[in-house]
């Protein structure tokens, strides 16, 4: 027994240890982790990012160096505050602030203490930078833009949030990423991919040396140059021409769906989103739930179609066989679809396609729509076989374009009508404010544009995207593959020749352009709102589609004005406006030019605002009252008077 | 007889770990100082510790060829005369001894310095195995029991106000050895029952320890046959158990100090603070845990490089075994110590004379209680207690104390056969 007990101890007290060294060898992972964080000093160098120009080669935007003051609490030693902070003009609550923020990240992980120094300041604090010992500079690229428009198209950049960090390795606190448009969506073009250097430190924080001989290094990959399809041009004057309204317009080549323009408004000049104001001015942008100016109307905002979807209705109605060419319809200044129900139209006599188009008459294609759907026994069949028409058009889904915010807009299907109307024998009568773009279909502008560009192509399109070219890559299959819709070639040609004479003929006259054959299609669109838990009727957007030149198109384009009256009032004149500026390069018609660009919607959506908002804002200009040859035109209202 | 060499029937499995052993060591501590110079020297340059090392090792060769030259009888006849030198010599340090970071525990001849408590474990080994091998001694008896644990605390009592409490408590496990040699188990089984009390008391709150022993003594008491029933005993036990716990409260908050209470606190998990107090055992897991199985590779341990452990080359350096060669490494290296503490029990039972087994022992005791307390504190099972690891640890005093002591032993052992 005497013997047994040393040897017992030793072997016990061995797999104790054993077990002990297994658990922290193998099993606990965090240390491994620890000891890099402590041993291991991580070098970042971040590439340029690289450069955007216009489908034309013109530089859009470019960088400016920044310097990010960081810090790493742990290492911050007694330093002269005073001195550090009347350096950088901070107050010593500030640095305390500053200081408390990054040790809540993490006491040994760089944060950045503070943000886009210009380069008088940086060259102020690097001289002194031996005294402060834990804070180091670390130069960034910011952009500097050389364009005053393209907010919404370019996005911005921001300082990487924690969330991003938690999800996507790659970005450390203080890295930069593009958010919103292109700078978003070709994030990994245009970043490059930042350059490691390992260090190997001692215990003092020294540098050492590079750790295993800068094995583990990597070279900093620059940046790739990109080139949008926009037309800087064009883009910067269709915000010019949309100051003091709010609404989209996008504009589209047909032949490659390549995005020419994409404007929302209202809009900002992109530089007040760079620098140590960035956020500041973020923060006005974002708050201001008035006019939404963060908010991309070309992409997000779904409206009614209203009247150019007359152009769908038509083409669905020709491809389905239930009228022709010469199909006619008599209308009496409106449409009794039902018994005390009627669609009021403002056109009246008889109406054939080519007609009914330039004039758009809602008897017309309420009538076409009706026989559509009352092709088949069951409407809703009806319903399905034109929504298929419509989707083949890319409605009612994301479009894929290359931008990363985007809505679905809305296709109903019988589906939507057995939810909507549970019961009860829906019919072609039920539905049929759907023919004239008022019913249950929403469109955003850029679907819009989508839509004209491919009556343009007589029934194929291109996704439409905003990058011409990668540098040295080409642009992805899927912007290069032909979508041909559900609608024969051979209907294209009458629906054109209609919407060729709504300029000679019809609701745009007027609003033509010299030596430029356009076709189009005004529409006026009927909107509701809530306030005060009332629906009210708001002032009717104006919205208009077009391309041109009629053979051999090279835009099609959509406008989009809220509470703007009616079509032609302000839609029309700036499409017309954006066409001539895109194909002449030059504008004629100066007057309407001056009309458009001083025109002001401001007083209209001030009404909505609250009384007390109201009185705080300055008074704007009065509205330019449109000339008289401006024809008020295809107003459209459902009075459904309640059958008992 | 006298022209045998004097490595004649020397055990070579021993002498081959013990060089392995010293090597490694070295190439730990070469390893573990590079971090703090720049660039890299020679291993032998001297101005650097490796390169002292280097010299540490080259001198004890002729260290043991004198031991092994030495008769074996000389230990047995003198061993009272080497223990009362070293005894001296510990005492002597409260005159001359050099203080070194608050520890008067050094001679120091110029800039060399010796460490007397080093060889005083070797004496004292010598002092225990000459006292029981005495035939009239018998540790059934009373007195001889006390007197044997008188010359165990002598050397503790000369070497605690030093302060250096770590080599004090390597002398405790002469205990085991007295076991071995016949002293009652219930002094093992008390001093057994004293530590888990006192590690219970400071966990657990002392009212709660104390019903557990009610219940545990009134469970072996009903559990005896009727005969060994002994109340009073009983009581005592229950008295003395109780009085124990509520004293560690009392000594824990105002006997120790409170680098003592933070070094329990820390192997405890009640308070972690990671800068101060708590950073040694931190820096030491971390880089033991970050070697994984196969480690950094020799020379590439991150944390060894950026001299994050403090004391990596004396009492941590087992942290860059663990973090250059990771768990499979660290494995070999336990390996070859056991091996050896195990050969050396083993030689020591089967020691013909009593002088010699008892003195196998001790020396298996001392390489063993510096092995588990050194490596147990490192990684972190065991309160920061100053403890070199044998052959590995950087320094002089403590290479050829412990190089003494393995080859008085061998020697004797080598003997046995002339042992009539």
């Amino acid at each position: 027994m005497r013997k047994v007990l040393f040897p017992t101890m030793i072997i016990v007290t061995t797999i104790l240890i054993v077990i002990r060294l297994f658990y922290l060898q193998v099993i606990d992972d965090t240390l491994k982790l620890k000891s890099d964080n402590n041993a291991i000093k991580i070098k970042y160098d971040y590439p340029e990012r690289g450069y955007i120009y216009d489908r034309n080669g013109k530089l859009m935007v470019a960088n400016q160096p920044s310097y990010d003051i960081m810090v790493i609490p742990k290492d911050v030693k007694q330093i002269d505050t005073t001195e550090f902070c009347s350096l950088l003009a901070i107050t010593k609550e500030d640095f305390i602030k500053k200081i408390e923020k990054a040790k809540v990240y993490s006491p040994r992980l760089p944060s950045v203490f503070l943000a886009q120094l210009n380069k008088l300041e940086y060259a102020a604090f690097q001289e002194k930078q031996r005294k402060f010992e834990g804070f180091y500079i670390q130069k960034r690229s910011l952009r500097d833009y050389q364009v005053k428009c393209g907010a919404n198209v370019f996005g911005y950049i921001r300082q990487v949030t924690e969330g991003i960090i938690k999800k996507n390795k790659y970005y450390n606190s203080g890295d930069l990423i593009g958010r919103q448009g292109v700078e978003e969506n070709y994030e990994e073009v245009l970043r490059g991919i930042k350059g490691v250097k390992y260090i190997q430190k001692d215990k003092f924080n020294r540098e050492i040396g590079s750790y295993k001989e800068g094995r583990f290094d990597t070279i900093a990959v620059q940046g790739k140059d990109i080139h949008l399809s926009i037309d800087a041009e064009l883009q910067a004057y269709g915000e010019q021409l949309m100051v003091n309204k709010r609404g989209g317009i996008v504009a589209i080549e047909p032949k490659t769906g390549e995005i020419l323009a994409l404007v929302t408004a209202p809009s900002y000049d992109p530089a007040i989103l760079v620098g140590r104001q960035r956020s500041k001015n973020y923060t006005k942008l974002y708050n201001d739930s008035i006019a939404k100016p963060l908010y991309d109307r070309g992409l997000l905002a779904e409206y009614t179609p209203g009247s150019p979807f007359k152009i769908l209705t038509g083409l669905i109605a020709l491809q389905e066989g239930v009228i022709d060419e010469e199909t006619s319809f008599v209308c009496h200044h409106g449409f009794s679809y039902a018994r005390g129900r009627f669609m009021r139209c403002h056109d009246s006599g008889v109406s054939k396609l080519h007609n009914g188009f330039y004039n758009s008459c809602n008897t017309y294609f309420a009538s076409a729509y009706m026989k559509t759907i009352n092709k088949y026994v069951k409407p809703s069949d009806g319903v399905d076989t034109w929504s298929n028409h419509l989707k083949s058009f890319g409605l009612g889904q994301f479009m894929g374009y290359d931008l990363p915010t985007g809505k679905r807009g809305k296709v109903p299907t019988s589906k939507t009508y057995k939810k909507m109307y549970p019961g009860w024998n829906w019919d072609s009568k039920t539905i049929v404010s759907n023919s004239i773009g008022q019913g249950e279909v929403l469109m955003t502008p850029i679907q819009l544009a989508n839509m004209i560009a491919t009556v343009a192509n007589k029934g194929y399109y291109y996704t439409p995207h905003i990058i011409k070219s990668i540098k040295g890559e080409q642009i992805d299959k899927k912007f290069r593959t032909k979508h041909v819709t559900s609608i024969d070639k051979k209907y294209f040609d009458p629906v054109i020749s209609g919407l060729y004479d709504v300029y000679n003929l019809g609701t745009a006259r007027g609003l033509g352009v010299e030596g430029i054959e356009i076709c189009g299609k005004t529409g006026t669109a009927e909107n509701y709102s809530k306030i005060n838990g009332k629906r009210v009727k708001l002032q009717d957007h104006s919205l208009f589609v077009a391309f041109a030149p009629k053979d051999n198109p090279k835009i099609a384009i959509a406008v989009f004005v809220e509470n703007g009256y009616w079509g032609a009032r302000w839609a029309g004149p700036i499409t017309s406006l954006m066409i001539e500026k895109y194909i002449k390069r030059k504008i004629t018609r100066k007057d309407l030019e001056k009309r458009m660009l001083e025109g002001s919607l401001l007083p209209e959506y001030n009404k909505y605002l609250p009384k007390a908002v109201n009185d705080t804002l300055t008074v704007p200009k009065p509205i330019i009252v449109p000339k008289a040859e401006m024809k008020k035109e295809d107003e459209i209202i459902l009075t459904e008077n309640k059958v008992d | 007889m006298k022209n045998q060499s004097v490595t004649n029937n020397i055990d070579w499995i021993s002498v081959v770990i013990y060089i392995i052993l010293v090597i490694l060591g070295w190439l730990n501590i070469y390893s573990s100082s590079l971090s703090s110079i720049e660039g890299e020297t020679s291993i032998f340059d001297v101005t650097q510790i490796y390169g002292k090392q280097f010299l540490f090792i080259l001198f004890s060769v002729p260290l043991v060829f004198s031991v092994l030259a030495i008769d074996a009888k000389f230990f047995e006849k003198y061993a009272i005369i080497i223990f009362a030198i070293s005894l001296l010599s510990l005492a002597g340090l409260f005159l001359f001894g050099k203080t070194i970071a608050g520890q008067r525990c050094w001679y120091a001849i110029g800039s060399f310095t010796l460490q007397p408590s080093e060889f005083a474990k070797a004496a004292t080994a010598l002092a225990i195995a000459k006292y029981l091998s005495d035939v009239q001694v018998n540790l059934k008896d009373f007195n001889r029991q006390v007197q044997a644990l008188i010359i165990i605390f002598l050397p503790i009592l000369l070497i605690l106000p030093q302060p250096d409490p770590g080599s004090a408590l390597i002398f405790s496990i002469f205990i085991i050895v007295l076991y071995r040699e016949g002293l009652p188990a219930w002094y093992v089984w008390t001093g057994f029952i004293a530590i888990l009390l006192f590690m219970l008391a400071l966990l657990l709150e002392p009212i709660v320890i104390i019903i557990i022993a009610l219940a545990v003594i009134l469970f072996i008491y009903y559990r005896s046959r009727l005969i060994d029933r002994n109340w009073i005993l009983s009581t005592i036990i229950f008295v003395l158990v109780s009085g124990f716990v509520f004293s560690v409260d009392y000594v824990f908050d105002n006997v120790f100090k409170q680098h003592h209470r933070d070094r329990f606190n820390i192997l405890l998990g009640k308070e972690v603070d990671l800068k101060d107090v708590g950073y040694n055992t931190n820096q030491s897991e971390i880089a033991i845990g970050s070697g994984g199985w196969f480690g950094k590779g020799y020379l590439e341990g991150t944390q060894t490089k950026g001299g994050f452990v403090p004391e990596q080359h004396t009492d941590y350096i087992f942290t860059t075994v663990g973090e250059e060669w990771g768990f499979l490494g660290s494995i070999v290296v336990i390996g070859l110590f056991i091996s050896l503490i195990i050969r050396i029990i083993y030689l020591a039972e089967r020691q013909k004379t009593k002088f010699s087994r008892v003195y196998g022992y001790c020396v298996a005791g001392i390489l063993f209680i510096h092995f588990f307390v050194n490596i147990a504190m490192v990684v972190g099972i065991f309160p920061t207690i100053g403890v070199p690891l044998p052959f590995f640890s950087y320094g002089g005093s403590g290479l050829w104390g412990f190089t003494i002591l393995l080859f008085i032993f061998l020697k004797m052992d080598a003997n046995k056969v002339n042992e009539w």
